[in-house]
This record gives structure tokens, C-alpha cells and sequence, in this order.
């Protein structure tokens, strides 16, 4: 289900077969979590051919910090996606948050703590709206946030007339471009990498504690859920409330490296759904896990990197992007017997039929990440 | 409005009996919110001192209808197979362009133009459903993924406006026959012929059986791909009209037409219609009412010379509190037939593909709106 359960990992379910590599490559190419990891050191490596340079620690570190928005973006969608929602409205929210951050604090350097404590309330406010529609209203999420996102599209230029007003202090934009030690120019870890680190320990951790168990299983089946007991609003409320709490964190990171303009934000959603699904969690929910949809965010942003290598005219990246989520998809739904057979099926892929393997002691299995 | 439409057979319809039956289905309801806009609106402008239904208004208003009731046509058969289609701005604005380079100014090019644009919008459709059906990729990502490489290729062909539309086709974008623009009228055979398929004929039923529940419809004998590849082509058939109508009034072919967010308001009218985002209900008529009432906001707030900051967010929430004026009633379990009615199921993109739930599992069930027959 998530790699944060191995013990419910489909090689608990096969007949073992010879040594634990082959059942690694078997996972790897299975489609599902593991293919987003293997997709993301090939990347890296064709990244590396290309420009050895890039596997300096400063430059990984840059491309870390480049990337984070969207890794904690695609923390906050999972929530929503594998609760089987969707969150259309973060793309929007990201660019009103940085707006409204720029417009509140207006460069006094006093104004950025409070601020800020504002912007969290705001996008808890937001995600408690989109919940409450969704599970109360029973608004197709879809709809739901589409209808945030024109919302809050709208009101956000229509308070500042059209173009971000005001601007930041170097205290806000420390956490999207700043970094420990700090000494510009040399090698320090960004405050961006630390913040998603922290984020997606919490988000492991909240996972695998009853909640998060609860949240796939709304996803997987809500009707289910909600006979063996599970508040099932409340439970999808909380995921929107964790969307639009990662999306203010992600406009604060965005808004500290890029600065404020009238198009922050824009086609962000679409991009955190590509990353989410990139990393095998599968729409309609119920299915994937946090560390492969943070992966899934960190592919993305180094396929964006590899074509900036290779020098592809600007206006063809769309079609790339479109032919490797396509193919990353389809490549994870390809159908494989392994991944729907149930525990004990007669014929496993890697059983050749009627040869009944002896079981041997299950391997441990490797760390989750 | 009583054709409203799902795969009811005849008996069906008696199950539900009772006081249920003099219960307004859910394109009733979306009629009466369309007539409660337009009251709103008129009076609204009359305060202003003005007439919403003078000429010049009708006529802004029918030409914003026909323009995204093309796709949104469209994107009925494909939400009705419980699909999506984020390609149709893509697909809308590349015909466009076809036509208009094809034609290029030459009147004896016009039907060379036309068939062209529709050959490709109806090639883009295909893959679509190829790639969701037999790749069985999600609907969203495959027509996002898709849409995002039209949007390459336009990018990268076509540096701006491209190819003349001759006059004589222009007239498909301004004519009018009486107070009707031409436009309107294509519209409403469109309409009709998508209402017949759905309502009279085989693929129709097989399209509200697969969006129903695929599983079941496939053990009934469906050739559930064929139903998911004819939608996903008819849909794109439908932008590729738009993409011509949009070809006629501008006169040439423009990419960003794509920017113009006919997909995601193409979803919204059909939604606000009362086709069930989940698939296996709906109706076109729904559709055109949901198609006038977003037209009738943007007339309206044309003349009352809205903020259009103010539009978005008027839009937002009216889009929002509609959907979900009906929400409810629509899976209210008890207009479900008597035997699932325990068995209520939440509306969401919430079943995945494993997750077909119980709810879904009545591809013929009785909503209010057959009773009204």
C-alpha cells in the first residue's frame, strides 16, 4: 500500500524466488512505489553524463532548494489524493500567499513573524473551506476547488488591483533562499531542504499513526470506512487542511527564492498532481506513499533540469512532460498478476504453475525510506 | 426537460413510485437556477436602468453559449463514461489553427479546412481513449499529459496567429438567421443529435452502463473500451467545431485560444448540468442549461461592467453553491432504487479503480428525474 508499510509490500505475497536481487528488481520494475526511485537515479545519472559538475554538493544543494516548493506541495496534495480528493486550489493559494505576504508586511522587517502566522491561518482557512464543501456540501472536490481557485484568483487581484503591491524583507525571504552556515557564496544547507525534511519526517510519521492508516482507507473504499467507524468528513478535512497548510509553506519558500510576481503560483497544481501521481500514488486514492510522492516531486523538477541541460527550446518541455507522465503511468498500470494477484493465488508470476516452491524464511526487507 | 436522461429501462421507472415521483429530477433543478440567474440578472440590470434582454445582450449571450456548448457537449459523453478531458483547450485552439492554415483565404479550400480540423480533433480524441482504455492510464493524467503535448507542438510551430478564415465562412461565426447567430443553430443539431445518441441508441445506453460501473457493464457484454474511445472521439469532435467557430470569428487561427480555460469551464458547466462527476448520469440538456447559466453570469456582468477580478471570484463561489444546491439530493440514497439504498455513496472521484463501491454498482438506477416521465 505505502512504502512506509513494507510488511504489506507484494513480496510478502510471492513465492520467493532466487536471492533478494532479482525480488529488488522485481519491485523496482513493478510500477509502483519503487519505479519512481528507479526513474529518479536514472535521471540524475543522465543529468551527471551530461554535466559532472552538477554532483557538487553546491549544486545538488541549489537544485534541492529549487525543487522544495514542490515537494512540499506534493506532501500536502498526497494528503488529498490518497483520501481520493483532489486539491486544485493550491496553485492559487501559493500565489496569494505570496501576494498577501508581500502586501502585508510591505518591507517592515517587524511585520514578517506576524505575518506569517496570518498567511498559516489563511491556508488552514482555505483548506478548512475546501473540506467542509467537499465532505459536508458533498461537492465533488474537483468542482470544490476549482471554484477556491477562481475565488481566490480573483479576490487576490481584485484587493490589490491587479498587480502584487508591496514587498518582502529579507527576514520572509531567508527561508526560500538563505541556509545554514550562513555564508553566501559557500557550501550551506538552505533552510528550503531543512524545512521539507522536517515536513516530510512529520508527514511519515503522521502516516503511519492511526490517521494516516484511516486516510488510505477512506480512499480505498470511504463507504467501508465509514461502517467500521471512521468519521469520514472529519478525516477528509484534516487532508484539505494539510493541503492548504503545505501550500502556505510552499508559498513562503517560493515567494523567499523567486520574489513576488502577478503569475507565482500558476499550473502548480497541475504540476503537484504530476508529481503525486509520478510517484505511483494512484488517483481515486487509497493507494501509494508519501516518500515515493516527495520522490515523484524531486523526478519532476530533475526531468525540468535534464531538459535545461539538453537545451531544449522552451516551448517543446510541455510535450516532453506530457509523453513522461503518460508513459510513467501507463508503465505502472501496465497489468501485472503480481500486483493483483491475491495472497495464495494459484499461479504467481514467479511461480512457474504447479511447481510448488518451498518457502523459505522471509528476507528482511530493505529500510523504508 | 422530461428527457432527462440515465439508462432507466421502462420498468425501472415504476420502481420508484409513491410521492417520489412528483419530485423534481436534477435538470429540473438546474432549469429552475437558470430561470432564478436570469431573474436575478434581469432585475439587476433593470435597476440599472437597462433591458438584460435587449438584442445586443441576447445575442453576446447566445454567442458565449455556443462557443463552450461545443465542449462542453463533448465533455458530457466523456464525464458520463466516468472520464475527463483536460485536452479540449488544446485540442479547440490546434484546430483552429488547422483550419485556418488549410483554408488559407482560399473559398474553394472551406470544406478541405473543416474536414481537416475535424480529421485531427477527432485523431487527438482517438488517443485519447486509446491511451486511457487500452493503457489504462487515469483519464485526468492521460488528457492532461496529451493536452500538455499539443501545447508543445503548438508552441512550437506556430509563433502567433496563423492562416485567413475566406468571408464566406467567417459568416458561421457572425451570421444570423433572424435574432439566432448560425452558431446557435449548428448547436442545437449538435444538441440534438447528442441527445438522440444518448437517449435512443446503443452506444449511448453502453456509455452510461460503462460510466456507471465498468465492471459490470463489461460482464453484461459491453465492449467498454469501444464506449470510452467513441466519447473521448465524439468529445473532441465537439472542441474541434468549437475550434472552428472560434476560427470564424477571429478570422485566422490563434494557439493561445488555449488559454481561454475551455477545459476546466467545460467541466464546470457539465458539473453545474447535473451530470455526476463519478460518471453514469447526466444528461445534455443538463449540460446546455449549465452552458447558459455561466453565459448568463458573463452577459451579466458584461452590462453591469463587473470588476472582472470580482467575476472570478463571483463565478467561483456561484459555480460552488449550485453544485452543491443539488448535491445532495442527487445521491440522496432514497432516489436511488429501493435495493442500494442503504448504500449511499458520497460523490468524489473517491472510487478508484478498485474501489468501485457499492454505490456505484447501479448503473440503472432511478434518480427522481425518470419519474417525472
Amino acid at each position: 500500500m505505502s512504502a512506509s508499510t513494507p510488511a504489506t509490500s507484494p513480496s510478502g505475497t510471492q513465492a520467493p524466488t532466487r536471492g533478494g536481487f532479482s525480488r529488488w528488481v522485481q519491485r523496482v520494475t513493478s510500477g509502483s512505489t519503487w519505479t519512481v526511485y528507479a526513474l529518479l537515479i536514472v535521471v540524475f545519472v543522465a543529468i551527471l553524463v551530461m554535466n559532472p559538475s552538477f554532483g557538487e554538493p553546491m549544486s545538488i544543494m541549489a537544485f534541492l532548494k529549487k525543487a522544495a516548493p514542490l515537494i512540499v506541495l506534493a506532501i500536502g496534495q498526497y494528503f488529498v489524493i490518497v483520501s481520493g480528493e483532489f486539491d486544485l486550489s493550491v496553485g492559487s493559494l501559493v500565489g496569494a500567499q505570496v501576494v498577501i505576504a508581500a502586501k502585508l508586511i510591505d518591507g517592515e522587517e517587524s511585520m514578517t513573524w506576524p505575518v506569517i502566522g496570518l498567511m498559516v491561518l489563511f491556508g488552514l482557512g482555505v483548506g478548512l473551506v475546501n473540506g467542509l464543501i467537499v465532505t459536508l456540501l458533498k461537492v465533488p472536490s474537483f468542482i470544490t476547488t476549482l471554484g477556491m481557485m477562481l475565488v481566490l484568483y480573483g479576490a487576490i487581484r481584485l484587493w490589490t488591483g491587479g498587480a502584487p503591491t508591496g514587498s518582502l524583507t529579507e527576514g520572509f525571504r531567508q527561508w526560500g533562499r538563505g541556509g545554514l552556515p550562513d555564508t553566501p557564496g559557500q557550501f550551506q544547507v538552505p533552510y528550503a531542504v531543512l524545512i521539507t525534511v522536517v515536513l516530510g519526517v512529520v508527514a511519515v510519521v503522521v502516516m503511519r499513526r492511526p490517521f494516516g492508516r484511516t486516510l488510505v482507507a477512506t480512499g480505498d473504499n470511504d463507504v467501508a470506512a465509514a461502517f467500521s467507524g471512521t468519521a469520514v468528513w472529519w478525516v477528509r478535512t484534516r487532508a484539505f487542511l494539510f493541503s492548504g497548510f503545505m501550500a502556505t509553506v510552499a508559498g513562503i519558500l517560493i515567494g523567499g527564492y523567486a520574489g513576488v510576481t502577478a503569475q507565482v503560483g500558476e499550473g502548480l497544481e497541475f504540476m503537484a498532481i504530476t508529481a503525486v501521481v509520478l510517484g505511483g500514488v494512484v488517483l481515486g486514492g487509497g493507494r501509494g506513499s508519501v516518500v515515493a510522492a516527495m520522490a515523484g516531486a524531486l523526478t519532476l523538477d530533475a526531468l525540468f533540469t535534464l531538459f535545461n541541460q539538453l537545451s531544449l527550446p522552451s516551448t517543446i518541455r510541455p510535450a516532453v512532460q506530457g509523453v513522461i507522465i503518460i508513459a510513467a503511468v501507463a508503465y505502472a498500470a501496465m497489468p501485472r498478476r503480481s500486483r493483483t494477484a491475491p495472497p495464495g493465488a494459484p499461479s504467481s508470476p514467479t511461480t512457474p504453475a504447479g511447481v510448488p516452491e518451498p518457502t523459505v524464511p522471509k528476507e528482511p526487507q530493505p529500510a523504508a525510506p | 426537460m422530461s428527457t432527462a436522461v440515465s439508462t432507466a429501462s421502462p420498468r425501472a421507472g415504476s420502481v420508484t413510485s409513491g410521492p417520489r415521483r412528483r419530485r423534481l429530477g436534477s435538470t429540473g433543478i438546474v432549469y429552475l437556477a437558470l430561470v432564478g440567474i436570469l431573474a436575478v440578472s434581469a432585475g439587476l440590470v433593470a435597476a440599472q436602468g437597462g433591458s438584460f434582454f435587449s438584442q445586443g445582450n441576447l445575442f453576446y449571450l447566445l454567442s458565449q453559449t455556443s462557443l463552450l456548448g461545443f465542449v462542453a457537449i463533448g465533455q458530457t459523453f466523456v464525464i458520463l463514461c466516468k472520464s475527463l478531458d483536460l485536452s479540449v483547450g488544446y485540442v479547440v485552439a490546434w484546430s483552429s489553427l488547422v483550419a485556418a492554415t488549410t483554408m488559407a483565404g482560399d473559398p474553394s479550400r472551406i470544406w478541405l479546412g473543416v474536414v481537416a480540423a475535424l480529421a485531427v480533433a477527432a485523431g487527438v480524441g482517438l488517443v485519447n481513449g486509446l491511451v486511457i482504455s487500452k493503457l489504462r492510464v487515469n483519464s485526468f493524467i492521460a488528457t492532461l499529459g496529451v493536452g500538455l503535448i499539443i501545447k508543445g507542438y503548438l508552441d512550437t510551430q506556430y509563433k502567433g496567429p496563423s492562416g485567413e478564415i475566406p468571408k464566406a465562412f467567417q459568416g458561421f461565426g457572425y451570421t444570423r438567421i433572424g435574432p439566432v447567430p448560425v452558431s446557435v443553430i449548428v448547436l442545437a443539431v449538435v444538441m440534438v443529435l447528442g441527445v438522440v445518441l444518448l437517449t435512443r441508441t446503443r452506444p449511448g445506453y453502453h456509455m452510461f452502463a460503462v460510466g456507471g460501473n465498468i465492471d459490470v457493464a463489461r460482464l453484461s457484454g459491453i465492449r467498454t473500451d469501444r464506449s470510452i474511445i467513441l466519447a473521448h472521439v465524439l468529445c473532441s469532435l465537439c472542441a474541434g467545431v468549437a475550434g472552428l467557430l472560434i476560427a470564424a470569428r477571429f478570422g485566422t487561427g490563434n494557439a493561445l485560444v488555449y488559454t481561454y480555460g475551455y477545459d476546466l469551464n467545460s467541466i464546470a458547466a457539465v458539473v453545474l448540468g447535473g451530470t455526476l462527476l463519478m460518471g453514469g448520469r447526466g444528461s445534455i440538456l443538463g449540460t446546455i442549461a449549465g452552458v447558459l447559466i455561466l453565459a448568463s453570469l458573463d452577459t451579466v456582468f458584461n452590462v453591469l461592467d463587473v470588476s472582472p477580478f470580482f467575476k472570478d471570484v463571483l463565478r467561483g463561489a456561484i459555480i460552488i453553491a449550485a453544485v452543491a444546491m443539488y448535491a445532495r439530493r442527487q445521491i440522496d440514497p432514497a432516489s436511488s432504487r429501493a435495493r442500494f439504498r442503504a448504500l449511499g455513496r458520497s460523490v468524489g472521484p473517491g472510487s478508484g479503480p478498485d474501489g468501485g463501491g457499492p454505490g456505484s454498482a447501479s448503473p440503472t438506477s432511478t434518480t427522481g428525474k425518470e419519474a417525472t416521465r
